[in-house]
Parts: structure tokens; sequence; C-alpha cells
């Protein structure tokens, strides 16, 4: 099960780190993201590019949870070789990640 | 209940310009802001304004306030606008001039200084907050250092019955922040209403961002008409309650959906979003639909403000060269590996002096590195980027070069070669005491 059924996502950036806020489409499907996209699955999936920590805030009310990653943006928006120094494509991106197949599904 | 409306007329320098108009001319505002500096751009425009004193404020100032003043003088809006970038006093002339020229004579500029802190920054020797090292490393490189100031100079400006206020350097949300502040009374140290007024700031800072702007996926999340996209205001009330909506007819959407991402967006700890006059609490924050294209927000809090400003350093930073080109076909992804292959043996030949060097295959790679080079579908084209960090422009220039003398000198079929060698202004954060940054206004009349 691909997070992109479950979810959607916007990345955002300040200075060398990146937000990723990703939102249950369905509010009964929060617990099950919150359950299974852990800090430690998205930074292994982003591992060639977070040389820093993931961190993650769960606000259940907004069916959301934002994962904060240090040392992500090759150095900094402003002086990075990246073709998208910003990382805003981070975002779809992590919609690729895989999850296990929610019970009953 | 007393309500004011806010809209946002623009979330980056180079935004689109009618969306603005039409809010202006149909939105039923009271206030219009256009939120158009990002957190190097100061520096860019501080380089403008040592070549040229009267220049240094957004290039686009004059053709957005000949777009929209005519709207906003017949319908009684006020505009308030970061657009004075390195010089706002600059900015409030020009403003005048444009007025001027539409027959607007009267009309009241305010220009609210007061962010530049490159004099005590350069003296003193701080310590970044997002990157390594002290200011004192950056030696004669430095351009610029700029506080984000926050409502204070703005909300004087409106009392004193500016009809258009310009300002450097402040925090973006509290450009929305000024108007409720001034209008409803609040205190400074309401933290509550301060930290909810700072929810609906944020939210209208990025502009079409909130209306379905960057929201798009086709068959998942649709949304109609982005290219006449319809740009969002807030109308509040005095107790802080806000509902976000946008022009009738407009392109877009307003849903708890668009909401919901933008309220996160740029957002680290949602319990503690630093601002200059609040730390921001948006764990409580509820988003209702309350109509087609209409969502109701509460519940946004705040906590005391942080006892010193964040600022930002502008500095002369290195050269980054780049070259690119493309392959198609079968075995294009096969040429595209090789090409880079070779690339990064010529640099080491000829002797790059590079502290940084970067090999990407656009369409393969370059989001997610080496977790994206799997055993995927083989792509129909592929285009191969180099860019290397150097010291000097020169280096920078020859890796551009290595890529293009592919098209002679790599595998068959190149095509398509670009390259560009450029200086980086880089930002850096520093934190800085309030003292050293107090508001100073100046007005002009047109």
């Amino acid at each position: 099960m691909k997070l992109r059924n479950l979810a959607h996502a916007r990345a955002g950036d300040k200075g060398d780190t990146s937000n990723i806020a990703v939102f249950a489409y369905e509010a009964g499907d929060f617990a099950f993201l919150a359950e299974h996209l852990t800090a430690e699955r998205v930074k292994a999936y982003f591992a060639d590019i977070v040389g820093g920590e993931v961190t993650r805030y769960e606000l259940p009310a907004l069916g959301a949870l934002n994962f904060v990653m240090t040392k992500a943006l090759g150095g900094g928006v402003t002086r990075s070789l990246a073709l998208d120094p910003h990382g805003k494509s981070l975002s779809s991106s992590l919609l690729d990640i895989d999850l296990p197949d929610p019970q009953g599904a | 209940m007393n309500r004011i409306r806010i809209g946002a007329g623009a979330g980056f320098s180079g935004d689109r310009i009618e969306p603005a108009v039409e809010l202006a001319e149909r939105g039923g505002l009271d206030y219009l802001v256009f939120e158009c500096l990002a957190e190097r751009t100061i520096a860019l425009a501080q380089l403008e304004r040592l070549r040229d004193p009267e220049a240094g404020f957004d290039p686009l100032l004059t053709e957005r306030f000949r777009a929209v003043l005519p709207a906003c003088r017949a319908q009684g809006v006020t505009i308030i606008t970061n657009m004075g970038a390195a010089n706002p006093l600059g900015a409030a002339r020009a403003v005048a001039h444009v007025a001027r020229e539409l027959g607007l004579a009267g009309l009241r500029i305010a220009a609210v200084r007061g962010d530049d802190v490159l004099a005590p920054v350069r003296a003193g020797d701080l310590s970044f907050t997002d990157r390594e090292g002290r200011v004192s490393d950056l030696g004669g490189r430095i351009i610029s250092a700029n506080a984000y100031l926050g409502v204070e100079g703005m909300v004087e400006a409106l009392a004193a019955g500016a009809d258009v206020v310009i300002t450097g350097r402040v925090g973006d949300p509290a450009l929305f922040l000024a108007p409720m502040v001034h209008r409803f009374g609040w205190t400074r140290d309401d933290w509550a209403r301060l930290g909810q007024g700072t929810v609906i700031g944020h939210l209208l800072e990025c502009a079409g961002q909130v209306a379905g702007g960057y929201f798009a996926d086709p068959g998942l999340k649709d949304v109609a008409d982005l290219a006449r996209l319809g740009f969002p205001y807030a109308e509040v009330d005095e107790a802080g309650d806000a509902v976000i909506g946008k022009v009738d007819g407009s392109g877009g959407q307003i849903s708890e959906r668009t909401c919901k991402e933008q309220l996160l967006y740029e957002v680290h700890d949602p319990a503690a979003y630093f601002q200059p006059d609040v730390v921001a609490d948006f764990t409580g924050v509820t988003l209702r639909q309350a109509g087609q294209d209409r969502v109701a927000v509460s519940g946004g809090r705040g906590r005391p403000r942080p006892d010193t400003l964040k600022a930002t350093v502008g500095y002369r930073d290195c050269f980054i060269g780049e070259g690119q080109i493309s392959y198609a076909g079968p075995g294009a992804l096969a040429r595209a590996k090789l090409a880079l292959e070779i690339v990064e043996a010529r640099l080491k030949l000829i002797g790059i002096g590079a502290s940084e060097i970067r090999f990407d295959i656009i369409g393969v790679d370059t989001v997610r590195r080496g977790a994206a080079r799997g055993d995927g579908p083989e792509p129909a084209e592929a285009r191969i980027r180099v860019a290397g960090r150097c010291e000097t422009l020169r280096d920078a220039v020859r890796i551009g070069n290595e890529v293009e003398s592919l098209w002679l000198n790599g595998p068959a079929g190149g095509g398509g070669a670009s390259k560009s060698a450029r200086e980086v202004i880089a930002a850096a954060s520093v934190l800085v005491d309030r003292a050293l940054a107090t508001p100073e206004i100046a007005y002009e009349v047109a």
C-alpha cells in the first residue's frame, strides 16, 4: 500500500531543514498512519539526502503528521547544488513510500 | 461584531499581478497585503542599492502598484507590503510617483525602516543558528543583516492614517497581524489573539497556496481553473475568529484540505511557531468548511514573544557552475551514466577546484539520489546535470564547458546542452537583541 492512497502532503523549507506535513484523507486512517509512518521509516526512505535527524510532530485534530528533517537541503536553500534546492518535490516523493496493507483491505 | 477583510495580493516577488486587482475590485477588502520578500532577496536588493542609491526595492513594485492603486483608492483599501526590501523609503517615493501619474495625489505612504542591523551584527560576533560557524567567519563577504520586525511600526503607520505601508524585513504573518492589532486594539501581550492572528497571517502569506494553488494532483485532488486562480482573503472578527474565502467566480478551491496543507507549510514544531510578536501555537487550530470556498479558522493560541529577534545575514558564498545535456531512445540511461562518468573523469584530469560536485540524471535520481537508482523502468529520455561549488567564477565556468563538450566528445546522441555559472549569495540566521532593531517611520505624500 502506497502512502499516496491514504494521504496528501506538502513540503516546506527553512535553511537546511525541510518539513513534510502529511495529512490523512480520512480521519479514520490517522491512527494507522501514526502507527506505521514513523520518523525512522521516513529517515530510512530519505537516507541518501537527510544528513541530520527526523523529528515527527503529531496533530491528531488535523489528521496530520509533520516530519522535520535537518541537514536535508544540500547545505541550505540559498546554496544547495540540487535541481530543487527547496526540496519542494520531497512531499510527492514521500507519497511513494510503502506501508503495510491495512487490515481488512 | 466588528470585522475586517484582509486580502493576500502576492505570495512571492514574481507572483501573478491580476488576482490582486480582482481582490481589490470585488473582494470587499479593507486591507490588501503583498508578501514579496524571500530569505535572500534583501541581500540581492542591498547589492542593487549599492550600485544605485534609489534602487534596492522589489523590481515589480511599480507594475503592481500601477495595477492595483486605482481600485484600492476607489474601494478604500489600505495596502501593506514588504516590497521595500533594502530600501523602503525609495519604494515609497516610487509609489508616490506612480500615484501622481495615476492622478491619485494626496496618497499617504509610510516607509517602515529599522530592520537593518548590519552594523551591530558586523561589530558583534554572533553564532549562526542554522549553519556552522560565526559571523566573523564571513569576513568581508557579508552583504546585509536584517532583523524580522513585528507589527509595531506598521501599526503606528496605520494609526497615523497611511494609505500604503511599505516595509523591509518583517515577519511575514506580521504583515497581516498588523491591521488586526490596529483595528481591534489588541494589546501587545494578548498572546491568545496574537497567536490566532498569526495563524490567519500564516494561512494567507503565500496567497494562492491556500486557495488551491500548489495543491492539485489530478485524480486525487482536482482543482478547477488554476489559470484564473483566485487569491484569498480572511474576514476576521475582533475575537480573532476568521473565515478564509476568495472572490466568487475565480478559479481554485478553498477547503479544509487546502487550509491544512498551508497551515503546516514551513512549520517545524506546531506548538511553537516563533514570530517577533508572539510564539504561536497551532495545535488547537480547527478548520471547518463554512460554505463553498469558505473555511472557518479558530483555536490558534500563543505564548509570550521571544526575547530576541531572528535576523538574516546575506553573504557572498561561492560560485556554482552547472551543465546539462540530454539523451533519448533505447539505451538513453546507459549513455547518460557514461556521460556522467566522462565528466567526472574530465573534471579530475583538468583539476577543477570544487569543494562539492553533484551528478544527477534528471527524471531518475535528482530528488531521492542513490535510493532512486534502483531497477526502475528504462526512461524514454534522460538528461544529465553536473553542478559544482567553486571558489572562483573561472572554475565554475569550466564545469559547464566540460558538459557542453560532450556534444563532440561524449556518448552518441547528446542534445540540448546548456550551461551556467553564477555567484551564490547565501543567507544564514542569527538572533539579535531587540534593542538593535527599532522601527522608524517616514512619510511620503503623493
